[in-house]
């Protein structure tokens, strides 16, 4: 073990890579399932599902184990990038590296720095809102009734409290999602943010709108390359190279690529040009 | 100086184990006192430098190259002899014993061809532990292949790069002992000088071809395993770096030089393409078991091929000449490599050759294609006689066969030889001669050892297919390590040897003075203008076929030109860092000295042994006629100044177990 | 043919070195690609300038001496082959070349085109053997059947001839693939099996220390391998190193 230094070596920074990756992997297969709702499922059942990845102390753990997994992924890889360059001090004149290799494949470090910026706006758009923005707004739905439209909150336990309820002052919101009783002093229900809402806004919004789903388009494209050679070889670091289970992995790899990128990017396609306000 | 051979006495099964049972050994903590010099880590320096460092030596191994991986051991294709009998066809070490004497044309010392034979088991044993990927069968068994001149199977092979895995496998106990602190590498480095100190070796002057820098480096004991001078041709299948300078050096310093005229030309190699060729590449000789040798009957439709007029297709079977096969019926493409070799030369000699510089001749496989697809189509209950699909199944078994032969040659030739018949034409191979050593390995000059092909001792007059890598591993594995101890044991008091002496300072000088006087030279001509010169004179008066007046001229020629090349030889750049050109000189100039001894020892041989060919010395047939009753010794040539100076010591072989009989192939 | 090469001319370790141009004609296409720089130094030397040094010795694909980056491919663009066995064929009248040397920090340059490859020896000093003597007195070789298939992927692994070019086409500079074909050979044979972790730990350190790049398997060195070495042989050392350093 002294000369395997599991942390150190070159091949260990490698594991940890394919590691990272592939967790990295399951969780877009996992949110991918989530975002799917927008176009699939109602406003009410993608907040659920919002509240239910943003509470259940389990996901709780798995995002936990996704936030160290990209920046391990990240530093990792900047660490790699900067050996790798100073592997070779100087340059060649000539490269006709288009012969024997993939674009993507030489490129994993340019396509995951852009990435990891997505990724960070993407938080910052989403994720940074939906935990810390006070003004985020809470899950409301308008009840026709009798010709007048009333507007009511929805709450966890699927009931419903109007909103000039708050707007009179009966009842309060605190900690930006739960309604006390102003008088009592009592928390009587809890709401829903509604990210539905956001996501829709976010992507429709009339000026800057087309840009971030193009943006996002484009992100998803840059996803695809990373992945189309990143999950192959992550088995391949991890020693998994075989005549019979290689091409299954390769062709999975791929069609991962392909797919996983391409159906995140619909969704906001479907919200910007498709989907009613 | 008379020389003695030292061979034991007994009978010939019993001399090695008897002789090992009582020579002197060192006791393993003086074995640290004592210093050794390996020169060359092929095969033979480099399984002595691993095997000398294990017992406990300090062994400082020398090589050109930048590794001694790339030594050009490396390059040999075919396999290995040893007498395992796995297959069980009767194969002994008799056999063996009696095939390589019978093999050389009975040239070669019985002795040391017996002891070859005898550890040749142990080396399989030896590389198989080491982790030499031999090939293997189904059962997970070694496999064996047959080679020439013998009758049954005894070759243990590793695809078509048998060299390369056994210099690896001994290059990884060389690792092990550099890691160990064991062995010194010195790579990048070429020997120039021995020294010599009261008579015995000490020590040699190495030049730092990275640097320039020339070194001192001393020792106990100085062993030269640096190969075969085949370049003194300089077309050849050997490496472009490899040389004589390390056996010429000793040789000039007291080292007889033995049998130099003995030289395999190999008949499967592909042709020369113009004036621009550096070197030659060899074809595996197992190729003639499937392909026919020809050239066209008429001289016209020779010449009309040589100008691209016609192709070889275009020809009839009426219209070729398939000269073995019509020569000796009974082996036809199977004739040993020196006939063979003759007779390509003979017919292209006479007009008929087929490539534009009018030395090649056809080795076609449309015979077998056709053989081979007929059987296919039969095997599988296809139309035999639909030529196209007959074509096509012979060419895939062709294929998996020598597919990787036939893959080599369409990237150097651009013909592919499955449906254009091959060319080929022989080429400078291996030289059987080197310098002359006992039966402990050591030369003229005590404490100064020679292995593998840079001695002469074990193939005679020629070398059977096989045996070099044999040769070599049993040399530097199994016999050396004993002998040299036996030479060590006296010295073990002695302490380090200092390079201070003035024995040192002397050689150091020498040496400096040569590389002085090229680089400043500035004549008018490269090194290889000159390389190239004294290789035509070699190739055509002393090549394949010899006679007295080409020989005499040969003599003058090589003297006069080594006189010009001295005079005019322009070398440039510095002498105190890195200098192919410098490298290159003075390999040549040994070289130059080198190929007049050669063409002396032909001429003075008056008989035709081998791949040595006398013209004048030939049966009614054409075939080689030898004198066992004036020629049966070894030629030993002492160094008296220059070339034509030396002096011949005869060494009697005398054959107590085999008998002496003539070869014939009809 | 005629031909305008462009070659890095650099004196020695110290020197900065540049591409220097040189035209050259009469070039036929049955030479090899080192004949024809054979050609331009005879040319050099006759109008007394310093011909250009490179690596090469035995001249047909088996010692691995031979080390140039040939209009940016290792060995040139032909596959399967080494320097020494690419053929002018594979150029074009009026084309222009590059011949730089085998670029890595492991393999500083010492002159022209020639480098150091030392790095590779030193990998091997630290594993790339069997802790055997030399005796003689081992086992007898057919005592241990070993399994065709794995004789054979051996064998496909310790055809690698020790020329760099993995180093010099991948983009890191690793030397994964060469190291991998070491670990290998002996890994798939139960001899070798024996000090198997140690093997495969020292010989990545070594590697480590030598100032090598890390693999991102973009199989390039593969690609461009004269001897077809497979990256299955990385995958099998990616394992080996993890069971070995798990193990502890």
């Amino acid at each position: 073990m002294a000369k395997s230094a599991l942390l150190k070596s070159s091949l260990a920074k490698k594991y940890w890579m394919a590691l990272t990756g592939l967790f990295l992997c399951l969780f877009l297969a996992g949110h991918l399932a989530g975002n799917l709702q927008l176009i699939f499922s109602d406003a009410l059942h993608f907040n659920q599902y919002a509240l239910f990845m943003t509470t259940n102390p389990a996901v709780k753990l798995l995002s936990y184990l996704t936030y160290i997994s990209i920046l391990f992924h990240a530093i990792d890889g900047i660490m790699l990038t900067f050996q790798n360059r100073a592997a070779r001090p100087i340059a060649y004149a000539k490269n006709n590296a288009a012969a024997n290799s993939p674009w993507a494949s030489r490129n994993m470090a340019v396509l995951g720095t852009i990435i990891l910026v997505f990724i960070v706006t993407h938080m910052v758009n989403f994720w940074a809102k939906m935990h810390f923005d006070e003004n985020f707004p809470l899950q409301t739905i308008s009840i026709e009734n009798q010709g007048q439209k009333q507007d009511f909150y929805l709450t966890t336990d699927a009931g419903y409290i109007p909103v000039n309820q708050v707007e009179t002052g009966g009842l309060e919101i605190k900690n930006r999602t739960e309604f006390y009783d102003t008088a009592a002093k009592v928390k009587v229900k809890e709401g829903y943010k509604d990210l539905h809402k956001i996501t829709v806004a976010f992507f429709q919004d009339a000026k800057t709108g087309l840009i971030a789903t193009l943006l996002y388009v484009l992100a998803m494209a840059v996803l695809a390359f990373h992945l189309w050679h990143g999950f192959a070889s992550a088995f391949q670091t991890m020693g998994v190279n075989n005549p019979t289970y290689s091409p299954i992995i390769k062709g999975f790899g791929k069609g991962f690529a392909l797919i996983v990128p391409l159906l995140f990017a619909i969704i906001p396609i479907y919200i910007h040009f498709f989907l009613k306000a | 100086m008379s020389l003695d051979s030292k061979i034991p006495q007994g009978p010939i099964a019993d001399k090695w184990t008897n002789y090992k049972n009582h020579i002197n050994l060192v006791n393993p903590a003086n074995k640290r006192n004592l210093d050794i010099i390996v020169v060359g880590t092929g095969l033979a320096g480099g399984s002595a430098a691993a095997t000398l460092a294990e017992l406990g030596y300090n062994v400082k191994a020398f090589c050109f190259q930048d590794s001694p991986r790339r030594a050009h051991s490396i390059a040999a294709q075919g396999g290995i002899n040893a007498a395992k009998n796995y297959k069980g066809d009767g194969d002994s070490v008799y056999r063996l014993f009696y095939d390589t004497v019978k093999g050389g044309d009975y040239r070669a010392r019985e002795a040391n061809v017996h002891r070859l034979a005898e550890v040749s088991s142990n080396i399989i044993d030896q590389c198989v532990a080491q982790g030499v990927p031999l090939a293997r069968e189904y059962g997970g068994l070694l496999d064996n292949r047959s080679f020439g001149g013998t009758l049954v199977s005894r070759t243990f092979y590793a695809q078509g790069q048998t060299g390369q895995q056994l210099l690896l496998g001994a290059y990884s106990a060389m690792n092990r002992q550099i890691g160990r602190g064991k062995v010194k590498m010195y790579n990048r480095h070429e020997m120039l000088d021995l020294v010599i100190v009261d008579g015995k070796a000490r020590g040699i002057i190495a030049r730092n071809l990275v640097t320039g820098e020339i070194e001192r480096h001393s020792a106990h004991a100085v062993v030269i395993g640096s190969g075969g001078y085949g370049n003194v041709f300089f077309l050849s299948t050997n490496a472009m770096g490899s040389n004589a300078t390390a056996a010429w050096k000793i040789h000039k310093k007291g080292a007889f030089f033995a049998n130099p005229c003995y030289t395999q030309i190999h008949p499967t190699c592909i042709p020369v393409s113009g004036d621009h060729q550096s070197k030659l590449t060899l074809m595996s000789e197992s190729l003639r078991n499937d392909g026919r040798i020809w050239v066209p009957k008429s001289l016209e439709d020779a010449k009309a091929i040589r100008e691209g007029k016609k192709k070889a297709t275009d020809l009839s079977e009426a219209e070729r000449d398939y000269f073995l096969e019509r020569r000796y019926p009974a082996f036809g493409n199977l004739v040993p490599r020196d006939v063979a070799s003759r007779a390509a030369k003979e017919r292209c000699d006479a007009g008929f050759g087929v490539n534009k510089t009018g030395e090649a001749v056809y080795l076609d496989f449309a015979a077998a294609i056709k053989r081979y697809g007929t059987e296919a189509a039969f095997v599988k209950g296809l139309d035999a006689n639909d030529t196209a699909l007959v074509t096509k199944l012979g060419a895939e078994i062709v294929k998996s066969k020598y597919g990787n032969l036939f893959q080599m040659y369409y990237k150097i030739v651009d013909e592919d030889p499955y449906t254009t018949p091959m060319m080929i034409y022989p080429a400078v191979h291996y030289t059987m001669g080197g310098t002359w050593v006992d039966y402990n390995l050591m030369t003229t000059i005590p404490g100064c050892f020679s292995i593998g092909e840079s001695n002469f001792s074990d193939h005679g007059a020629n070398r059977l297919g096989a045996s070099a890598l044999m040769q070599g591993l049993a040399d530097g594995y199994f016999v050396l390590p004993y002998t040299i101890g036996d030479y060590l044991a006296p010295d073990i008091k002695m302490g380090p040897i200092s390079t201070d002496l003035p024995e040192f300072v002397e050689a150091e000088k020498g040496v400096k003075d040569q590389i002085e006087k090229f680089i400043n030279n500035n004549g008018t001509h490269s090194v290889d203008y000159f390389h190239k010169k004294l290789g035509k004179i070699m190739w055509d008066k002393v090549g394949m076929a010899r006679n007295a007046k080409g020989l005499t001229e040969a003599i003058e020629e090589i003297a006069a030109l080594r006189e010009e090349f001295y005079k005019d030889v322009k070398v440039p750049g510095t002498a105190d860092g890195f200098n192919q050109e410098l490298e290159k000189a003075t390999r040549v100039a040994d070289f130059l000295e080198l190929g007049e001894l050669f063409a002396k020892d032909a001429l003075h041989r008056n008989e035709s042994c081998g791949g040595h060919f006398r013209e004048e010395y030939q049966t009614e047939e054409g075939e080689a006629l030898r004198d066992d009753e004036n020629f049966a010794y070894v030629a030993a040539w002492e160094y008296k100044g220059k070339p034509s100076d030396a002096v011949l010591h005869k060494e009697p072989l005398i054959y107590e177990n085999i008998k002496l009989v003539q070869r014939s192939y009809k | 043919m005629k031909l305008t090469l462009k070659i890095w001319r650099q004196k020695n370790a110290q020197d900065k070195g540049a591409i220097v141009d040189y035209p050259i004609d009469g070039i036929e296409p049955d030479m090899s690609f080192l004949e024809m720089l054979d050609v331009l130094n005879e040319q050099l030397i006759n109008k007394g300038d310093e011909p250009v040094a490179f690596d090469h010795d035995c001249r047909e694909g088996i010692c691995g001496m031979c080390s140039l980056f040939i209009n940016g491919e290792a060995h040139g663009p032909d596959r399967g082959v080494t320097t020494c066995q690419l053929h002018m064929r594979m150029f074009k009248d009026g084309d222009t070349i590059f011949i730089e040397p085998f670029r890595a920090k492991a393999f500083p340059v010492i002159k022209d085109l020639v480098v150091d490859r030392s790095s590779f020896d030193r990998i091997q000093h630290a594993g790339g053997f069997i802790s055997v003597n030399t005796s003689g007195n081992t086992i007898d070789a057919n005592t241990i059947p070993i399994n065709k298939d794995d004789a054979d992927k051996s064998f496909d692994a310790a055809a690698c001839i020790g020329c760099g070019a993995c180093v010099a086409t991948c983009k890191n500079s690793s030397a994964m693939l060469f190291v991998s074909a070491k670990v290998s050979q002996y890994a798939l044979l139960p001899q070798g099996k024996v000090e198997a972790a140690d093997r495969v730990l020292n010989m990545v350190h070594q590697m480590d220390l030598e100032g090598f790049g890390n693999c991102t398997n973009t199989g390039a060195c593969e690609v461009e391998c004269p001897k077809g070495i497979s990256l299955e042989n990385i995958a099998r050392m990616n394992r080996e190193y993890l069971v070995a350093s798990l193990k502890g």
